[in-house]
């Protein structure tokens, strides 16, 4: 059963991903076949779901432009804009420094 | 009875270290840990082998061995433990140590003057060579030394990894039993040991149980004046690297060196190579108590953004205390106590145990063995003078 009032839309990495209202983001994502949304740092190895209850921190995504949110915590919004995390080395340059 | 020549107490990485040697040394050795090995403070730190907070004397040479043993024995774990053993993540990474006031800087210039001579490198830098080293740097900061000498592991799997060569070269480990009480002869020698899982025969009993140490020696009617000293460590959430070395306020040394019971906290600043950042530290004597405590967490955060004003938007995701092995001469004890024949000791190394646990390791089992040592072990000896007004009875030189 599924009605307009039911049903929340997101976008994750540009991509428009439909759940039900209450999910979680990372429930949005799984239910939608998504399994791995991140990678590990220095193995390049992928990351999702892990512990799936907020201890583990292995979920995080950025909402609306706000970094390190648990994808398994964060309540999906109508509108929410999440994008993926990828942590390679290194902005070196601070921009401010003489 | 099962009969070993060693048995040594705690699961720790000094336990860990020392039975491993000794079983590399055709040793029979057993280890008895009262939890689970690598529980304790060696899964609760940094992972620090660091040479630039220690002044010229016996820890720092002990330190300045350890960090060249560390280099060789990542070949040695992956040659006897094969290429499935999880990495022990030994990063040569360099340490960065700044004063941010005027009277901090002289104090820092004038300890690495001296850390010179003893042969430690620790160059001064411009401003310009620090930001090239921490662009993401404060610009308030008054001096920057660099030791190219700091290093660091990850502890608890360096643990398991000597607890592992341990198991391999033949050593026995006995989690879950605790130490009731000694064995000894009608000499009074040590001779074994009564533990929660039967007893045990073995010429020579070590205790390292890092702070927990002093109670297990009462148990076996001895005494070393070992107490904890807890710190606490904040991880942030992985980030894209923006920390690049060991960087720390030169108020560390100050706080490393200082026997003050009271809180102390330094700023220490690093990344890992999982991508979080571990942020400390502290220091306080209030015994084993492990509560969480946000004014310490305050503290700490509060001299971290001093040095990383851009930390102060990065999420923290979780906060972990240890407990130090303190002695009162900050000095580790390590050899054989001659008010109790058979027992030995390898603890008190406080906040730098992974660090000199294996030169720690070497140095008992030389003097065991009767060997030329590395070092003088007269310096670390349990009879050295510095220790005796701690001690309930006083070893006669």
């Amino acid at each position: 059963m599924t009605d307009a009032s039911n049903t929340v839309s997101i976008t994750v990495d540009g991509q428009p991903m439909t759940g039900t209202s209450g999910q979680s983001i990372a429930g949005v994502m799984l239910a939608s076949g998504l399994r791995s949304w991140r990678t590990t740092a220095t193995m390049d190895r992928p990351r999702g779901i892990f512990c799936g209850i907020g201890v583990c921190f292995d979920c995080l995504v950025t909402v609306d432009g706000v970094r390190d949110v648990r994808a398994c915590q964060r309540q999906a919004c109508d509108g929410a804009e999440v994008t993926f995390q990828r942590d390679g080395s290194a902005p070196t340059d601070r921009g401010d420094l003489a | 009875m099962e009969t070993y020549d060693v048995a040594v107490i705690g699961g720790g990485i000094i336990g860990a270290a020392t039975a491993a040697e000794l079983a590399g040394r055709g040793q029979r050795v057993v280890l008895v840990e009262r939890d689970r090995v690598a529980s304790g403070t060696s899964a609760h730190c940094e992972g620090n082998l660091l040479v630039s907070d220690k002044g010229p004397g016996a820890e720092l040479e002990l330190a300045k061995l350890g960090n060249v043993h560390w280099n060789d024995y990542r070949h040695t774990v992956r040659e006897e433990l094969g290429e499935d053993f999880p990495d022990v993540e030994f990063e040569p990474k360099g340490g960065l140590v700044v004063a941010t006031s005027d009277a901090g800087a002289e104090g820092l210039l004038d300890f690495a003057a001296s850390q010179r001579e003893a042969g430690v490198t620790a160059d001064p830098l411009t401003r310009t060579e620090a930001h090239q080293l921490e662009p993401w740097l404060t610009d308030r900061f008054t001096a920057a030394i660099w030791y190219p000498g700091d290093c660091q592991i990850q502890p608890t799997i360096a643990t398991e990894a000597n607890i592992a060569l341990a198991r391999h070269r033949g050593a026995v480990i006995r989690e879950h039993s605790e130490i009731l009480g000694a064995v000894r002869d009608t000499s009074g020698r040590i001779t074994g040991l009564r533990t929660s899982s039967g007893d045990i025969r073995a010429e020579h009993t070590v205790i390292a149980c890092g702070p927990w140490s002093r109670d297990v020696a009462e148990r076996l009617g001895a005494d070393i004046p070992v107490s904890p000293r807890r710190g606490i460590v904040m991880v942030t959430a992985k980030m894209p690297q923006r920390v690049f070395h060991k960087v720390y306020d030169a108020d560390y040394v100050g706080a490393v060196g200082s026997g003050d019971t009271g809180l102390m906290t330094s700023s220490v600043v690093e990344s890992t190579q999982g991508g979080t950042v571990l942020i400390g530290s502290s220091r306080e004597q209030i015994g084993f108590d492990d509560r969480f405590r946000a004014d310490v967490l305050k503290a700490v955060a509060g001299k971290a953004l001093k040095l990383f004003p851009f930390l102060a938007d990065t999420a923290v995701i979780r906060s972990y205390s240890g407990f130090r092995p303190f002695l009162p001469d900050h000095l580790p004890v390590i050899g054989s106590d001659p008010r109790n024949p058979g027992l030995w000791y390898a603890t008190g190394h406080e906040g730098a145990g992974i660090g000199l646990s294996l030169p720690t390791a070497r140095l008992l089992a030389d003097v065991m063995e009767g060997v030329p040592t590395e070092l003088d072990p007269a310096l670390f000896s349990p009879a050295r003078e510095s220790l005796q007004p701690h001690l309930i009875e006083r070893i006669s030189a």
